[in-house]
């Protein structure tokens, strides 16, 4: 896919994004970070129930000669984990905003929505 | 400290790669194409058609002269004296306590004529080796020929095809070298490979080196980059230099006794006579989720060993590798387990080649 980055996300500068709905957020990575990486092979998910911090990483991701940590945007509890990454971790490439979702958390702090780039500023980070 | 692009250095065949969409990555001082399109499907391509590897970053050395067989005798790990005219062979460069300077092949070009293909990171100092200890004997001159050539590895099962098609030409076959004529200028062709599949490797002047590349994408050859080379080698079980061989490893813990004739009293022979090493190089495959990586520890239930390589197979769509682990537990079924940053992931030692070809 060619280079996105939606409007209506929130952005780390670790080249993650969130996606807020009510009290539960949805991670992934943005579309330089898998560009950056190249193909994806494994994606090892933590496990629902699991608590995330903001900042820390909470999963990895590898393409065939890499290895990248991927940063928690925000903190909370794991409630769901993308599954079908198991078999098709190569979706984080194609549709990483959508299909290529990693977690959804329970936002344990929602103020700290303020301290994310929008995407102006991510752009910004990029050039 | 990164290294500025500036230093780097460039083949004949980069405003190629830079053309065919490569990404460019810094590999032992050369900027190189680790991929085009994608590791995966390079690396499909070779195994299923045909690709093409830019190479030209490995440095040659000429060995010649009337002593040059009895020099190279000494020096490789090989018996050099079965290397006919216009064949290929395999060796190891050794120092004199058994530890691997560099894995070679060397192509007997004529009587008193040798080549030798280095690893890129280790040219100078093999050339160095070689030159010191050629100094003072008569009848032999070791040239660094590495500025006389680019090379393209033309691997898959329809390589020698489309090459033949090219060149209008037969080619050597396999372990042969030979000079082919092609439109224009003429490269050596050697029917040997770092993929595990049929095909060649062409040592050109890097000035027809553009025009090998544009006729072998005009006959339908996939540009493959580095990343696919190490996977297809893997699978393969095929040695990396700095990964499965060392200074600190001799041939005979890697496996490679095969290509060390003691008997021809090479540098290093002596080291290596009646060597029975506690551990041995063994491939291998996971048996679950996870990719092993080069350093993880492993664990066997006779002690203790080290993942050298690992990668995820792009055949088998699991994570392999290769392992120094203890003598006893190199059969191919025995259970071991990996540490992945923290990860026990568990695998087993499984026999060459890692692919089903």
């Amino acid at each position: 896919m060619a280079e996105t980055y939606p409007e209506d996300l929130k952005y780390h500068p670790e080249h993650d994004w969130a996606r807020i709905e009510g009290d539960v957020a949805t991670f992934g990575v943005t579309w330089y970070a898998q560009d950056a990486l190249g193909e994806v092979v494994f994606y090892d998910p933590p496990a629902v129930g699991s608590t995330v911090a903001k900042d820390a990483a909470y999963a990895e991701v590898e393409s065939v000669k890499a290895v990248s940590d991927v940063f928690a945007p925000l903190s909370g509890e794991i409630v769901e984990v993308n599954e079908a990454l198991a078999d098709a971790p190569e979706r984080i490439n194609d549709d990483p905003y959508g299909d290529g979702w990693l977690v959804k958390v329970r936002l344990s702090d929602p103020a700290e929505l303020d301290a994310l780039l929008d995407v102006a500023a991510y752009r910004d980070l990029l050039t | 400290m990164s290294v500025t692009a500036e230093t780097l250095r460039r083949t004949p065949l980069h405003d190629r790669h830079v053309a065919a969409g490569a990404r460019l990555v810094p590999f032992a001082g050369w900027e190189m194409p680790v991929q085009y399109e994608g590791v995966r499907q390079e690396h499909l391509a070779v195994r299923e058609g045909a690709g093409m590897f830019d190479v030209s970053h490995m440095g040659e050395v000429e060995t010649r002269g009337p002593g040059a067989e009895a020099f190279l005798q000494r020096l490789l790990s090989n018996d050099v004296s079965k290397l006919a005219d216009g064949g290929a062979q395999y060796s190891l460069l050794c120092r004199e306590d058994g530890g691997v300077l560099d894995d070679l092949f060397t192509y007997r070009l004529g009587d008193d004529r040798y080549l030798t293909v280095t690893n890129a990171a280790n040219h100078d100092r093999d050339h160095a080796w070689l030159a010191e200890h050629a100094a003072g004997v008569d009848g032999v001159v070791v040239e660094d020929a590495a500025d006389r050539f680019a090379m393209l590895a033309v691997q898959g099962p329809a390589a020698r095809a489309a090459v033949e098609r090219v060149a209008g030409a037969e080619l050597p076959a396999r372990m042969r070298t030979a000079t082919v004529a092609f439109d224009g200028f003429d490269a050596l062709v050697c029917g040997t490979g770092y993929t595990g599949e049929d095909g060649v490797e062409i040592l050109v002047a890097p000035g027809h080196a553009g025009a090998l590349w544009d006729s072998l994408l005009a006959a339908g050859v996939a540009p493959a980059g580095l990343g696919a080379r190490d996977t297809l080698r893997l699978e393969a079980c095929f040695h990396l230099y700095g990964n499965d061989l060392s200074l600190e490893r001799n041939p005979i813990e890697a496996g490679l006794g095969w290509a060390c004739k003691l008997d021809t009293g090479f540098v290093g022979a002596d080291a290596l006579r009646g060597l029975e090493p506690a551990q041995t190089l063994v491939p291998f495959a996971f048996t679950g989720p996870g990719i092993p990586r080069q350093g993880n520890p492993v664990a066997t239930a006779h002690g203790p060993g080290e993942v050298t390589s690992g990668s995820m197979s792009p055949c088998l769509a699991v994570g392999i590798g290769m392992a120094y682990v203890p003598v006893a537990a190199a059969s191919p079924g025995t259970p071991i387990e990996v540490d992945v940053r923290g990860k026990v992931r568990a695998a087993e030692v499984r026999s060459k080649p890692l692919y089903e070809s």
